[in-house]
């Protein structure tokens, strides 16, 4: 089933499934070595947002802003945005500065490709750090989109066509953890695979404790390596629903790199379509032992756990990707996923949920995009739903129903380390796989008089 | 909200104010301003979602938000606020709250404006002569609560909260205490001052946090009624001391672990070092490092006055200032904004704030006892032994060594 005639999203939004475009460009120009976000637009949204991820990351966060006032979004904020960036290169001396335009500065029609020409021609005998700039209005797509589309503009303003030809293999993971960051990294090097991973957040957003401060945290893609990405030998891309101005497909379509798009590798589908491409990539016949260990433990926690989560009903919600792979992975550990809900609208993300569930799953949840989580919830209402599957923000929703949730992606605000959850690969399924069932052990535990101590 | 997604969703239930009723405050309503809105105008869909979300939730009145798109697309809010209140019978009151037309203060004025509108509008003939309005605390883990106990033990009636646990109802009649309250924050000053303007209604200045002010908050309360109520002052002086017996042993227990230990405060206002240099004294701590963002010159001389020789005052630093005071003073605990808070915790420092996200209490004479035991728990926690700045005491693992690179 997909799509429900008799569905209709309300008009007023109540409790967004979504957030804002320039918020998730942030989180992608943190992936960058000594990059600082800025935002091109009124102080407030930079404020929030910035809280809004510390709140998930833990970590010291800045994005700068170009702090416009009611006059010069009337007289356009190119002044701004310059005294902003020379601000920035003051207080941070950033390598890298990520402009992102928020809903004022593109209502006003800030031209910022214009105004960084400009720039660069009046400050040209400053040693200026590389600036990428990217368009976000909120009122176009959702943070999933200003992730990507910071990670494009990343690589296509950054990546230099004269980039000498290299081994490495460019990896565009989109919004997973820190935690499966490093994940990825070591499972390229066990390939023998040199990866260039943007964006890299694995060190910026979880670092360790230090003794002194750092303005701009260390880690992140180096920018060298952004730009000797257009001499890459391969590139990889997780996402099923990514448009067609992804970074893999502008190295593919500017420096003819082939580019393979992946869902999330979460399940064992999922992993195994990742280690295939790796087998590929690294002229490997097969994936080294450890790989096959981890499959092969998974496999038997699928069979062990089978029976505590077959045919639960299930309600999955966030950013486009990450639905479309963990509705893949419940389908494939015999979950019954009823509804998928997202924010994000017109991405075909019920035709990759139906091809995601190819062969595993009879029935297809109903898939609503676009929607709230008052929808979402008018929706679950005569579903009961038994587990639930997204960030924090569904946590009165699930407890409502009275049902277990699966914290996955972002933000996670009411529990702690969702920067280090790893969902991809055999690795990150089984952490994920364990505690779905956990969860539903749990729930049958404290739901029961006896409260059994053997289950 | 009236706006695009983002400027709602940031402040969608993150703060720890509590209801006695509804918790409509806990939700997060907006018109998710999409492209063709933009283009043609928002104000059918504004007009369409308040109809609806009024429908579904019946509420006594309603705010409606403008950010700063909607103040550049030139949506008039006035005028689709008063079809809607004329369609549904309740008030609808524009808050001209766009972000980019100054600082919080503004958006205080902007709300206090909108509230203003509801005050006056209903009877206050049953209000008694000693009666107070709360202005200015969020209930941010019922604190107001525990204010307006201890009002209600002082002979006083609590006409209206604001905005904590505060009720379109109350508010129509607050015009009717005798006396507004106002927490230091400055929130809802400017409603105080409207009051006063048009009804008469003197307000003061009090502060819930930390036993001395506290107390002379009560009293100041007391004063102002003492000639409508001679008992009035024996019944605070009365509750003072039993609320400070109370917790007494308490602080007593924690100070024993804490005596001797330093802080660093670096917060808002002036005002709140002050009260905070006093409440880190009852736990027999130092302050080794204090500093304000807004503090005046005159403030910093009188920080100087309070606090013991040797302390480092500061006045608008940056983080890399802090950090050196911080390692300087080799401070215990820092108490900062929610802006420190990481900082603090990267450079593995405690740390305690007063932000509207906390779920405990700290207003109060209650509120001093929870406040301490904060400070113990961060303070006495043994995880500091491991941080950088001080592993080196222990042994020698900050020690550069090849595999770093
Ligand atoms: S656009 Fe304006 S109202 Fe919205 S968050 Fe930004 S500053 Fe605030
Ligand atoms: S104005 Fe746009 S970018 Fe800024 S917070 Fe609001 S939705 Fe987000």
């Amino acid at each position: 089933m997909t799509g429900n005639p008799a569905s209709k999203n309300a008009v007023s939004t109540t409790n967004a499934c979504k957030l804002c475009t320039p918020l998730g460009a942030s989180l992608a120009f943190k992936g960058v070595e000594g990059a600082v976000p800025f935002l091109h637009g009124s102080q407030g949204c930079a404020t929030y947002m910035r809280r809004y991820i510390i709140s998930h990351f833990r970590e010291p966060i800045d994005i700068a802003s170009s702090a416009l006032g009611e006059k010069h979004a009337v007289y356009g904020g190119g002044p701004n945005l310059k005294k902003g960036i020379l601000n920035v290169m003051k207080k941070y001396s950033p390598s890298l500065v990520g402009v992102a335009s928020t809903c004022l500065t593109e209502t006003i029609g800030d031209d910022m490709g214009l105004i960084l020409h400009e720039f660069r021609n009046d400050f040209g005998d400053l040693d200026l750090p590389d600036v990428v700039h990217v368009s976000t209005p909120s009122y176009q797509g959702t943070h999933s989109d200003g992730f990507n589309r910071a990670v494009h503009a990343l690589v296509d303003q950054l990546a230099d066509p004269e980039a000498a030809k290299s081994e490495r293999v460019a990896l565009f993971p989109g919004m997973v953890s820190p935690a499966d960051i490093r994940l990825l990294k070591d499972i390229f090097r066990e390939y023998g695979l040199t990866p260039t991973v943007l964006p890299d957040i694995s060190e910026t957003l979880d670092g360790p404790a230090l003794e002194d401060y750092e303005p701009v945290a260390s880690g992140g893609t180096p920018v060298s390596e952004i730009k000797a990405l257009s001499g890459a030998a391969a590139s990889v891309e997780f996402g099923s629903c990514l448009p067609k101005d992804s970074a893999g497909l502008c190295l593919e379509k500017r420096f003819g790199i082939e580019n393979d798009r992946l869902r999330i590798p979460l399940g064992i589908r999922g992993a195994d379509a990742l280690h295939d491409v790796l087998c590929e990539l690294s002229g490997l016949e097969c994936m080294p032992r450890r790989y096959k260990l981890e499959r092969g433990r998974l496999v038997d926690a699928y069979v062990d756990g089978h029976k505590y989560v077959f045919g639960k009903r299930a309600v999955v919600y966030g950013e486009e990707n990450l639905v479309v792979a963990l509705t893949a992975f419940l389908a494939e550990i015999g979950v019954q996923p009823v509804l998928v809900g997202t924010g994000a609208e017109g991405k075909g993300i019920a035709a990759s949920i139906e091809a995601a569930c190819e062969g595993v799953l009879p029935e297809l949840p109903l898939v609503r995009e676009g929607v709230d989580f008052h929808d979402i919830a008018e929706e679950a209402e005569t579903m009961s739903p038994e587990l639930v599957l997204g960030n924090s923000k569904g946590q009165r929703y699930a407890r409502a129903w009275n049902a277990p949730l699966i914290r996955v992606g972002f933000p996670i605000h009411d529990r702690f380390g969702g920067q280090r959850l790893k969902t991809v690969s055999y690795e990150g399924t089984q952490e994920l796989y364990d505690r779905i069932v956990n969860a539903l052990i749990e729930k049958k535990q404290s739901d029961s008089p006896v409260g059994w101590g053997y289950i | 909200m009236h706006g695009p997604v983002g400027c709602a969703a940031y402040t969608w239930d993150i703060r720890g104010a509590l209801s006695s009723g509804r918790e409509l405050h806990r939700l997060s309503f907006t018109t998710d301003l999409r492209e063709k809105d933009i283009i043609f105008g928002g104000e059918p869909k504004l007009e369409a979602a308040l109809m609806e979300l009024i429908e579904r939730h019946e509420p006594k009145a309603a705010f409606v938000y403008s950010t700063c798109i909607v103040g550049l697309i030139g949506d008039d809010l006035e005028a689709v606020c008063r079809k809607v209140a004329d369609k549904t019978g309740i008030p609808v009151l524009p808050v001209q709250s766009e972000g980019f037309k100054g600082s919080k203060r503004e958006g205080y004025l902007a709300a206090c404006n909108a509230m203003f509108r509801l005050v006056g509008t209903a009877d206050v003939s049953d209000i008694p002569e000693l009666s107070v309005n709360i202005f200015g605390d969020f209930n941010i883990a019922g604190e107001t609560w525990i204010i307006k106990e201890y009002l209600e033990r002082m002979g006083l009636t609590v006409v209206a909260s604001v905005t904590g646990d505060g009720r379109v109802d109350d508010l129509r009649r607050s015009h009717g205490a005798s006396l507004n309250m106002v927490q230091c924050s400055g929130a809802t000053l400017d409603l105080a001052k409207m009051i006063e303007e048009k009804y008469g209604k003197p307000h003061c200045r009090v502060s819930w946090l930390g036993i001395e002010d506290m107390a002379d908050s009560l009293y100041k309360v007391a004063e102002f009624f003492a000639d409508k109520d001679p008992e009035i002052m024996a019944r605070t002086t009365e509750l003072v001391r039993s609320e400070l017996e109370g917790i007494l042993p308490g602080l007593a227990r924690y100070r024993k672990d804490l005596e001797g230990k330093k802080a660093a405060v670096y917060v808002g206002g002036a005002f709140k070092a002050f009260s905070l240099i006093k409440s880190f004294r009852h736990l027999g701590m130092e302050v080794a490092v204090v500093g304000s963002q807004t503090g005046t010159a005159e403030d910093y001389a009188e920080l100087a006055e309070v606090t013991d020789p040797g302390t480092i005052i500061v006045d608008d630093a940056n983080p890399l200032e802090l950090q050196e005071f911080i390692k300087e003073k080799d401070v215990d605990v820092f108490v900062g904004g929610v802006k420190e808070r990481p900082i603090a915790f990267k450079l593995g420092v405690g740390f305690c704030d007063h932000n509207h996200e906390r779920k405990i209490p700290l207003e109060g004479f209650v509120g001093m006892l929870n406040f301490a035991k904060e400070v113990h728990a961060s303070v006495m926690s043994p995880v500091w032994n491991f941080v950088p700045r001080r592993e080196k005491r222990h042994r020698n693992a900050g020690k550069e060594c090849s595999h770093d690179r």
